[in-house]
Order: structure tokens, then C-alpha cells, then sequence
């Protein structure tokens, strides 16, 4: 087959703790220049431990390789294409990184004196101006540290609202089927019973059906626009009408943003709150898991309920205002992630206006063509253009014992990580693929090239696929295993 | 490719959106720059930042400089690592997947606890999980949090609670500067206790553990200073039920306050209670050692709002970095790095005593200690324009604490001379 994927040279590298040996030492730490105690003395023997038993002993150099061995069994937006729908894994650009790093950001003491606060408080404040103009809202916050907690500050801010109005009965969330999982969570944290809106057969969500289920208990719309299937909610100015009559907000998850930079702002759609995946639309690292960063944007009504401190520009100076009476409170120790939410600053002045939009239409452009260069393989749920993501099923491979979950680890073998499956629910064996604006038209060529060649494989050798991958340095894990005598942590009785 | 996909114009492909909706006018930013004028722009607006490099600091409450080695921004920048996603692929996650492993039996190492998260966003945020998670093992709604906890801490932890009926109680201080536990309500669902607390006290968590265990309620200790776990008896020894904090001190820039790194450890018996990913070991198909995601229906992406938490990140990047700095400090390193932090608070505070400046409470302390310091704000003031950060004024936090006092930060990256200046200063 030919493939984007080959199998280099890598290597067998145990766990930290079975490399250690007694004595070894990494980085050599010099005497303080004041008197050493005896800290059992000082502190008293019952406060003071005993050594850490079985705590790593390594030198720098087995250090060193053991975490670039590590790294070699990853795969990274930087080693290959990575379609993972919803997740946005775009080019995270290195400037970002030598900015993060800059000493007059990485190290800025967070309780520093306002007076030496000036630049990085300057920055954050450029970046709420920015973001609330890319969302057509009023006030942002940069505080939530993911898009997760920004949800939670979200429906909070929502429900402080609608307890100042006296309007306490509101206990209900009304979230679309094709939700993140989040989207209830976030609710649930918040107290509030979560309703489900079905979508119509044609993937968006109806103002008839939504009508049905609002009510003076309605606390909130929940709504990912581009949903889940990369279809634009098409009736989302009647569905924020509908909400509003009854008496509710609008929240929207703004996981999807990068179909809309440039094209349409939340702010129009009649969303009163959003929050923003820093580290998907604007570029920063997803880091194997994080951090991420949640800002969360609002129309005034809500902006006394922004979680304290915001940040004041008064004169051409900044101070961190706490004095907020009707806040939801504070969300994190500091504001917020500042290292990432610094990068995607970043990201947005190397882009501009011009760029943004053309990352949208690109983004929407590339999904387009991987869709429609698939559909004649892969069953697809909707006929509609989509935005900046597609879904595709296995139905038709299904005939052939042959399912998503095989076809994306067979992608592995072909040198690509797979697109996010089984999701969104509401779509039997989804292939959700994000291709995001960075690819040129040769990778998605390949992509496509691959996905039909597993296509073809589904119906002459099954084998191939089940079995599938070969090439990564394992194959297919035993989760069943994992989830029933779970081993969480080494432990020497064990190893 | 347009043309390829029968489209006619961009345009057509945005049939779904509204005309109604469509942006007529671009976005009102400022103009693009390339990377040397990127650059120029941020070393330009951050330049006037007093940061911990360029001048004596003493801040800590909650953030720390320490010693950062070379090789730790080295690997934590490759692109393997950085620019993978969450490993809901194992396959191809493994480097990611081992490490979170190794970060785990690290916290639990360090906290003498049996199973530890892949991490949360922050010490504040890993306070508030635990005490939601606290309330989902007792079934109960008070909270029992001593004074001393950080007050931001505090603060998210009311925020987190609030929307689901738990109630906050305050454990007073005693004079020496530690927490009260004498009055813990019978039916309490967790008692919470930083230590070393906000003050610089070293508390007694084996009193609190058992307090908390004779109402029937979780023993939570909160740790911001993640380095005094290498030199302290651990939470999970002294009888506490869940550890957590904030591991920022171990590999992180201070960064104006994040990235951080929260943790969270408990004994097994918890484990489906936990919020946040969890890495377990398991093989594959052909027998060999492998790692994976596991017990994810907590998780919100499966139980959606029945799950333990809406958490969907943990601090991969972050977890990482803290996983490195661990390895290359090791075993005699890290307890040669806690020694050195006592040694210098020990310095600093003998210093004071001899200047005849008040510290207020006896409580033995690890790096941070209160000092009472006359007409602080004035030499606040001639300190900061010597380029000095002095310390953070409790006076920041509301009354109780106190006009004149200064909570004092010394680590490893302070000397002696600026530790002998800043006494004389604060003395004059």
C-alpha cells in the first residue's frame, strides 16, 4: 500500500521508576549560602518525613532520552494530518511559543505589585477588546482556564441573572442531542436539570420542537453553532426568539468558531453568553490534554455577573478590579491561563482581519472537499454543504464486519490519526473529520486516497482493517482489562 | 477545489447560513504583523513587567520561583508532546499516556496516597472538586474549610459549591497561626485544611484527619506549596482521605498565574468518585504493557450529566513538564531542594527576629512566614522602586489579616545578601 506511514526506529523504554538507580542523581544542586538546619530539628521530627520510597534517581541523560523516546510513540499536529472533528488541531505556530516564553510573561509573579502589572494586564485587556469583536458581544473574561470551566462561569453568570430578576424557578437547561458532553455536565455543576431538544431529520434543530420545551422553568438554551454534524443551526435566530419569549438565554458552546471568524458573529444570532476554545480557533497547543483556555464573552446584561476580578483600563492604566458585588465569584486562583491566552493573542496579530476570514473559508472549503470526495464510499447522514466539519458512518462498511472503530485504527497504519468517532450520538458509528484552513489540497488528496483504500479493503480483505494498526508501537489495547482490576500508578510489589 | 466539489463560488458553500447573519464588514483588529514585528510588539508592551528575574522577590502566596533545569523547556517543547491531543487513541498516545502514568504514581509517591487524577486545571479548582467529590461520598452539604486556606482558593471553591446547595464553615486559626479543628459540626462532609496554610504555618493534619473522621466527614488537605510534600509527612500517612493542590512549583513558569497544574489524590475505595482522566495499565492484543484511558464512565464525555465533573482537559502539557522536573531533581534532589527552602526561611526569620521585627505566629513554617513589618506601605513603596518585590501584603486580603503584615516568600532562588537587604530595609 502506499502510505503516508512508515515504521521508524524506536525504542522499548520502561517506567521512570524502573530505570532508577539508588544513588543516580540528574541535575546537581548546589550549598545555599546560608547556614543548612537540620530540618527534623527545626521543624520537629513528628512534622518531617522519611525519605520517598522508590522516587526516581536518574541522570540527565537517561532523562533526556527516556521523554524523546516517550515523545516518538505520540502523534502530533507537527508529525501528520489530524482530522479530529470538534477539536480543531490546527498548525500551532512556534512565534507563539517564543512569546509565551518572553521573561516579561513567563516570569511575572501573579501577585506582583499592579504598578508592575502594567504590560501583561495591557495585553489582556487588547485581547477581551479582540474577542468580544470577533463575537459581536460586550464584555470578556479570560479567567476560565478551558472551555469546560468556561461553561460553568457561563450558566452560572445565567443563573445569578436570573435570580437577581427574582426569576429563581428557572432550573432548566435545554441542550440539543448533538451536544458535547460538557454542555450537561456543565449544567449538572450548576444545579440545573438538564432537557434535551431532539434535532430534525435534516441534523438542525426546529424553533417547533424547541418552542414545545420552553417554558417559565427555562433557564437557558445550550447551543453548539456549527453543531456537531458541521451543519450551521440554520434557524438560530428564531430559536434564540423562541428562548427569549420564554424568558431564557441563549448560551452558545463556542467550540466550533472557526467556521464562523469573519462570516458571522454569535453577538448577531442572538446569543447572550459564549465561551471560546482558546486552543482550538486561535492556535495554542492542545498539549496531549491541555491547557487550554475558556474565555467567555456576554452581552451587558450579563456583565455584572462576570467572575471577579475583570480587568479596568482607566488613563492608559489597569488595575485588577475585585470590587464587584454581583459576581459569580472568582473561577481560578489567578486570570486565567495567561501563558495560553497570550499565544492566541499572538495568533490573531499575526492573522489580522484578512486572515481570520480566510481561515474560516478555507477551513469550510477543505471539509467541503473531503466530503464530497468520500461520499460515494462512506455513508454519509446528511446531503447538505457543511461547514468546517463532516460526518461520515460505517453503515456501509458495517456489511463487511467492518466498523468505525477499525477503520480509524487502520488510518494509523496509513500514517494519519484518526478523525474523532462515535460522536456526535446521534449518528450511528460517526466519523467526525475536521480538516481545519492549514492543509493543503495534497494532504487532503492523501487523506482521501487512504480513506478509500480502507474502503476497499472493508470489502476485499476485512483483515486488514479489523486487525488494524500494525505500525504504531502497539496495537490494539485491552480496555476491557484496564476498566476492571484498574492499575493506576507503579508500585514495586507490583512490577 | 471548488470547482472540484461542483461549487460555484465560495459563497455557495455557506447555502445554510442566513443572509441576515452574514458579516458585511471585516473585523475590526488591528493590522497583521509578521514574526519581527510580533515580537517587537510583545517584548515592547511586556517591558515595563517587574518580573522575578529582574529584581529580589519575596511573593509566593500561592505561586513560586523555583529553579527550572535546562533540559525541562527542552523536551516539554517537542512537538510530539505538545501538539498531540487528549490520548483518546492509545495507539498512537503512548508517550503521552506513559508519562500521565508516571505522573500519577508521582503524586501518589509525594502524597502517600493509592490513586492520583492525570491532573486539573489549578490548585483552586482541585480544592473544589474535592470537596464536591467529598459531598458525593457522604452525602452531605457542609464544608468545613479552615482559615487558612488561600483565599482565592476559598473564593473558587464557593464558586464551584454554591450552585449545588453545599454550604461553607469557617475553622478558625488558633494564636500560633494554625487551624482550630476543635469544632467540626457532626455532620460535616468534609473538613479542608491547607498546609502549609496561606500563612506559612505547617499544620497538623493528623488532628484535622481525625477531627474530620469522628464527625463521620473527609479529611481534605490543599497544598500550594507542592515542594514542602517532599520534606513533610504526607497527607495520605497522616490519615487524610484526599490530597490535592497545585503542582506549579515543580517545572512551571510563574506566567502571570498559568498555566498551573492541580492535582488530586485519594485511597482507592474513592476511585469512581474522582473527577478527571485517569491513565491505567493494560496490554495489547500481542501481550506487551501498554497504558490507556480507564474507568471513563465518571467522565462526562459518557455520562454526560451524571458525570463526576464537566472537566474534558486536564493539564497534559503541564503534567508533563512537572513529570520532568521530578525525574531530573530526583529522590535526594527534591528533599536536598525542601531542606535548602527551610534553611532559608530559617535564615530570614532569625534575621527578622534579630531586626526586632514581629512574627506573629509560632507555628513552624516551611519557605513562607507572616512578618509584622510598622508603616509597611511607605517601605513597600522605596523597596519597589529598588526593583524589590518584598513580599505580598496581607492587607490585600481583607481586614483579619492585618494592615502591617507581609507574608514572606524565600526559596532556593533567593541569596543570602537579598535576604539581608531586605531585613535591613524592612527594619529601618
Amino acid at each position: 500500500m502506499s502510505t503516508a506511514g512508515r515504521t521508524g526506529l524506536v525504542f522499548h523504554e520502561p517506567l521512570l521508576f524502573e530505570s532508577s538507580r539508588p544513588g543516580r542523581r540528574g541535575v546537581p544542586i548546589d550549598d545555599p549560602d546560608v547556614p543548612p538546619v537540620d530540618a527534623a530539628r527545626e521543624l520537629g521530627p513528628e512534622l518531617v518525613r522519611d525519605d520517598i520510597p522508590d522516587f526516581p534517581e536518574l541522570a540527565e541523560l537517561d532523562v533526556v532520552r527516556h521523554f524523546t523516546r516517550l515523545s516518538q510513540w505520540n502523534y502530533g499536529i507537527d508529525s501528520g494530518f489530524f482530522p479530529l472533528g470538534s477539536c480543531t488541531m490546527k498548525y500551532n505556530p512556534k512565534v507563539n511559543e517564543s512569546v509565551a516564553r518572553l521573561p516579561g510573561i513567563a516570569a511575572v509573579h501573579p501577585a506582583s505589585d499592579e504598578s508592575r502589572l502594567q504590560g501583561v494586564l495591557a495585553l489582556a485587556s487588547e485581547l477581551e477588546t479582540v474577542l468580544a469583536e470577533i463575537s459581536g458581544l460586550d464584555r470578556v473574561t479570560l479567567q476560565p482556564a478551558a472551555g469546560a470551566q468556561g461553561e460553568f462561569v457561563g450558566v452560572r453568570m445565567i443563573t445569578a441573572y436570573h435570580r437577581a430578576r427574582g426569576d429563581a424557578k428557572r432550573t432548566r437547561v435545554l441542550i440539543p442531542d448533538t451536544a458535547h458532553g460538557t454542555n450537561p455536565a456543565s449544567a449538572a455543576l450548576n444545579g440545573l436539570e438538564v432537557v434535551e431538544v431532539k434535532s430534525g431529520a435534516d441534523g438542525v434543530v426546529h424553533p417547533e420542537a424547541l418552542a414545545a420545551l420552553a417554558d417559565e422553568r427555562t433557564a437557558a438554551l445550550m447551543l453548539t453553532n456549527p453543531n456537531t454534524l458541521g451543519l450551521f443551526e440554520t434557524h438560530v435566530e428564531k430559536l434564540a426568539e423562541v428562548v427569549h419569549a420564554a424568558g431564557g438565554l441563549v448560551y452558545l458552546d463556542g467550540a466550533n468558531m472557526n467556521a464562523l471568524l469573519g462570516i458571522a458573529k454569535p453577538g448577531h444570532m442572538g446569543v447572550d453568553v459564549m465561551h471560546f476554545n482558546l486552543h482550538k480557533t486561535f492556535s495554542t497547543p492542545h498539549g496531549g490534554g491541555g491547557p487550554g483556555s475558556g474565555p467567555v464573552a456576554v452581552r451587558n446584561i450579563l456583565a455584572p455577573y462576570l467572575p471577579t476580578p475583570v480587568i479596568r483600563g482607566e488613563g492608559g492604566r489597569y488595575r485588577l478590579d475585585e470590587d464587584f458585588p454581583h459576581s459569580i465569584g472568582r473561577v481560578h486562583a489567578w486570570y486565567g491561563n495567561a501563558g495560553i491566552w497570550l499565544r492566541a493573542l499572538a495568533y490573531i496579530r499575526t492573522l489580522g482581519a484578512a486572515g481570520l476570514a480566510e481561515v474560516s473559508a478555507r477551513a469550510i472549503l477543505n471539509a467541503n472537499y473531503i466530503l464530497d470526495s468520500l461520499r460515494d464510499v462512506y455513508d454519509v447522514p446528511h446531503q447538505k454543504r457543511v461547514m468546517h466539519e463532516c460526518v461520515l458512518t460505517d453503515r456501509r462498511q458495517n456489511e463487511h464486519g467492518v466498523t468505525t472503530a477499525d477503520i480509524a485504527k487502520r488510518l494509523m497504519d496509513y500514517g494519519y490519526h484518526p478523525p474523532t468517532i462515535y460522536f456526535p450520538l446521534v449518528v450511528a458509528g460517526a466519523l467526525m473529520i475536521e480538516p481545519t484552513e492549514c492543509e493543503s489540497q495534497e494532504t487532503l488528496d492523501g487523506f482521501i486516497e487512504a480513506m478509500r483504500a480502507i474502503a476497499r479493503e472493508a470489502e476485499t480483505e476485512p483483515g486488514l482493517v479489523t486487525g488494524a494498526p500494525e505500525r504504531p508501537i502497539v496495537r490494539r489495547l485491552d480496555e476491557v482489562r484496564a476498566a476492571r482490576k484498574p492499575r493506576l500508578r507503579w508500585t514495586r510489589e507490583r512490577a | 477545489m471548488l470547482a472540484r466539489i461542483g461549487a460555484s463560488s465560495f459563497d455557495a458553500l455557506l447555502e445554510s447560513v442566513p443572509a441576515t447573519l452574514r458579516s458585511r464588514a471585516e473585523l475590526k483588529l488591528s493590522p497583521a504583523l509578521d514574526e519581527r514585528s510580533l515580537l517587537r510588539h510583545f517584548s515592547a508592551a511586556v517591558a515595563e513587567n517587574g518580573t522575578v528575574l529582574s529584581g529580589p522577590s519575596f511573593l509566593g502566596a500561592g505561586a513560586y520561583h523555583h529553579f527550572i533545569p535546562a533540559a525541562v523547556d527542552a523536551l516539554a517543547s517537542r512537538g510530539e508532546f505538545m501538539t498531540a491531543y487528549t490520548p483518546y487513541q492509545a495507539e498512537i498516545s503512548q508517550g503521552t499516556l506513559q508519562m500521565i502514568f508516571e505522573f500519577q504514581t508521582l503524586v501518589c509517591q509525594l502524597t502517600g496516597m493509592e490513586v492520583a487524577n492525570a491532573s486539573l486545571y489549578d490548585g483552586a479548582s482541585a480544592v473544589a472538586e474535592a470537596a464536591l467529590m467529598a459531598a458525593r461520598v457522604t452525602r452531605r452539604t457542609r464544608l468545613c474549610v479552615s482559615a487558612g486556606l488561600h483565599p482565592h482558593w476559598r473564593e473558587v471553591l464557593r464558586t464551584y459549591t454554591e450552585g449545588v446547595g453545599l454550604a461553607l464553615e469557617t475553622l478558625p486559626l488558633d494564636a500560633s497561626g494554625r487551624t482550630d479543628c476543635a469544632k467540626v459540626p457532626a455532620d460535616a462532609a468534609a473538613v479542608i485544611v491547607q498546609s502549609p496554610n496561606f500563612l506559612g504555618a505547617i499544620e497538623d493534619l493528623g488532628a484535622a484527619a481525625k477531627a474530620a473522621h469522628a464527625a463521620g466527614a473527609l479529611a481534605i488537605s490543599a497544598t500550594a506549596e507542592a515542594l514542602s510534600l517532599a520534606l513533610l509527612r504526607s497527607p495520605g500517612e497522616l490519615g487524610c482521605d484526599i490530597a490535592c493542590g497545585e503542582a506549579q512549583s515543580f517545572g512551571l513558569p510563574l506566567s502571570f498565574g498559568g498555566p498551573y497544574a492541580g492535582f488530586l489524590a485519594t485511597r482507592e475505595k474513592h476511585v469512581r468518585q474522582l473527577p478527571g482522566r485517569l491513565i491505567g495499565e493494560t496490554v495489547d492484543t500481542e501481550g506487551q504493557r501498554a497504558f490507556v484511558m480507564t474507568l471513563t464512565t465518571r467522565e462526562q464525555h459518557i455520562r454526560r450529566e451524571k458525570a463526576t465533573s464537566n472537566i474534558c482537559t486536564n493539564q497534559g502539557l503541564c503534567a508533563l513538564r512537572v513529570t520532568i522536573w521530578l525525574a531530573l531533581i530526583g529522590k535526594r534532589g527534591i528533599r536536598r531542594l525542601a531542606e535548602i527552602n527551610v534553611a532559608q526561611s530559617t535564615y530570614a526569620r532569625r534575621a527578622f527576629a534579630r531586626a526586632k521585627l514581629a512574627l506573629p505566629y509560632a507555628a513552624p513554617v516551611f519557605n513562607e512566614f507572616v512578618v509584622t513589618v510598622p508603616g509597611l506601605a511607605r517601605k513597600l513603596e522605596r523597596l519597589g522602586a529598588q526593583g524589590v518585590q518584598p513580599g505580598v501584603p496581607l492587607a490585600r486580603y481583607g481586614a483579619p489579616l492585618g494592615e502591617d503584615r507581609l507574608l514572606v516568600c524565600t526559596t532556593e532562588m533567593n541569596t543570602r545578601a537579598e535576604i539581608d537587604a531586605l531585613v535591613q530595609e524592612l527594619a529601618a
